[in-house]
């Protein structure tokens, strides 16, 4: 299980929590269990082609993993994930 | 509403030569207005758009004059005097702004920002000698409006928020300025504003000038189309705290722009009009394009609110060749 930190505008998908616990031995298959977990939330980080969504960022452990492995960055028990938009909305 | 302009090219006359002034906060406003020419290709030669440069103004973004009237307002009315710090949450064009202002006027400036905010912005305030206090970024802007509030609580004495969000001023400066400066230089000809709504204040302000001056004129308000976006400087009105300044019922229409469809139209006024600008712009020109194509004639004037170099090293540049030729899109290079 690896703890998973919720920025604002996904909040509505896991009934207002900012963390969450999931898991997976990858990035991607973390996010399909959030899918599983949270209908919805997988479409608003990644595209039609599984990809991250450019204006979306995921950290491992405070790394980006676009500078890691993308989504096939492993993970393991006790990681920490962050999921937070690429800038800041509202001016 | 009046009639459409065929023959006549350009309402914009070039100025003589440019202002000689005294202070650099004599060059907030008066931006340009710059006729999109090649994206509006195959539109019905009645129909234009114009685009308002406000990446022209000193501080690099439309939000000058606000920052400046709100300012200005403060120490006319006291509420900002010196000994005092001005401070504010902002996603980066208003903490430069204020930061630039603040410099000018004597006043230390703090200002309270989402540590995801892109880097030139930062540095930019920095350089300008103003302290950054960092909000956490899982909580974007909202965060940073709570956290400003927390620290104005402790220290209420300290400082002076303008308050963007709520202080009426930063309306006026666009009915006082925007308005005016795009019925004039379109010589009334305008049938159509369209701008994004960061807090409202473009908006409102300059749709209150435009349509006491020609109730006709339809003001149209631009926002991300999901809570969850990339167009830095926007907000999603129904998943945000609601600036006590916005008011959607003076809007005659709002239109959700997708941040793809954003970067996308950034990427076409770079190589095709030679515009580099932000993301926001990109919004607002996918949204005025939109308009175009249900007119037979019409003058749409939009805001461009910044440039692009303060996005360079942000996401918005990942792999922009690669969806340059995604879609039905078609790009000069």
């Amino acid at each position: 299980m690896v703890r998973v930190r919720v920025p604002t505008p996904l909040r509505k998908f896991t009934q207002g929590a900012d963390e969450v616990s999931a898991q997976g031995n990858t990035v991607r298959a973390l996010m399909e269990d959030l899918e599983r977990q949270f209908p919805g939330m997988k479409e608003r980080i990644c595209d039609e082609t599984g990809k991250v969504r450019r204006f979306v960022n995921v950290y491992v452990n405070g790394d980006d993993i676009r500078f890691l492995q993308n989504l096939e960055t492993s993970i393991g028990e006790g990681d920490n994930i962050s999921i937070v938009p690429a800038i800041a909305g509202g001016l | 509403m009046a009639k459409p302009i065929m023959a006549q090219r350009s309402f914009v006359q070039r100025a003589a030569e440019p202002k000689k002034v005294e202070s650099v906060l004599d060059l907030v406003g008066d931006t340009p207005l710059v006729e999109i020419r090649k994206l509006t290709r195959g539109l019905p030669s009645g129909v234009r758009i114009f685009a308002k440069l406000e990446g022209c103004n000193p501080g690099g973004s439309v939000k000058d004059r606000p920052a400046l009237k709100m300012i200005r307002d403060g120490i006319q009315s006291g509420k900002l005097s010196p000994g005092k710090t001005i401070i504010d949450s902002t996603s980066g064009n208003t903490g430069i702004a204020l930061a630039l202002i603040g410099r000018i006027l004597g006043y230390p400036v703090e200002l309270v920002i989402p540590s995801n905010v892109s880097t030139e912005r930062k540095r930019i305030i920095t350089a300008f000698g103003a302290r950054i206090i960092y909000s956490d970024p899982l909580e974007g802007s909202d965060g940073a409006i709570r956290h400003c509030w927390k620290i104005l609580e402790e220290e209420p004495e300290k400082y002076f928020k303008p308050d963007q969000y709520f202080n009426p001023m930063n309306v006026q400066a666009h009915y006082e300025t925007t308005g005016p400066e795009v019925y004039r230089q379109t010589q009334g000809e305008v049938t159509h504003f369209v701008a994004g709504i960061g807090t409202g204040g473009t908006i409102m302000g300059t749709g209150r000038y435009l349509k006491e001056k020609n109730p006709k004129i339809r003001i149209i308000a631009v926002e991300p189309d999901d809570a969850l976006h990339g167009l830095e400087g926007l907000k999603h009105m129904a998943s945000s705290i609601v600036p006590g300044i916005y008011h959607e019922e003076e809007l005659d229409q709002k239109i959700n722009v997708s941040t793809e469809a954003a970067y996308a139209m950034v990427y076409r006024l770079s190589q095709e009009e030679g515009l580099l600008v932000g993301q926001s712009s990109g919004a607002a020109m996918h949204a005025a394009l939109g308009i175009a194509k249900q007119l037979q004639w019409g003058t749409i004037v939009t805001v461009f609110p910044d440039f692009g170099d303060k996005y360079l090293s942000t996401n918005l540049w990942i792999g922009w060749r690669e969806k340059m030729s995604i879609g039905d899109l078609q790009f000069s290079i």
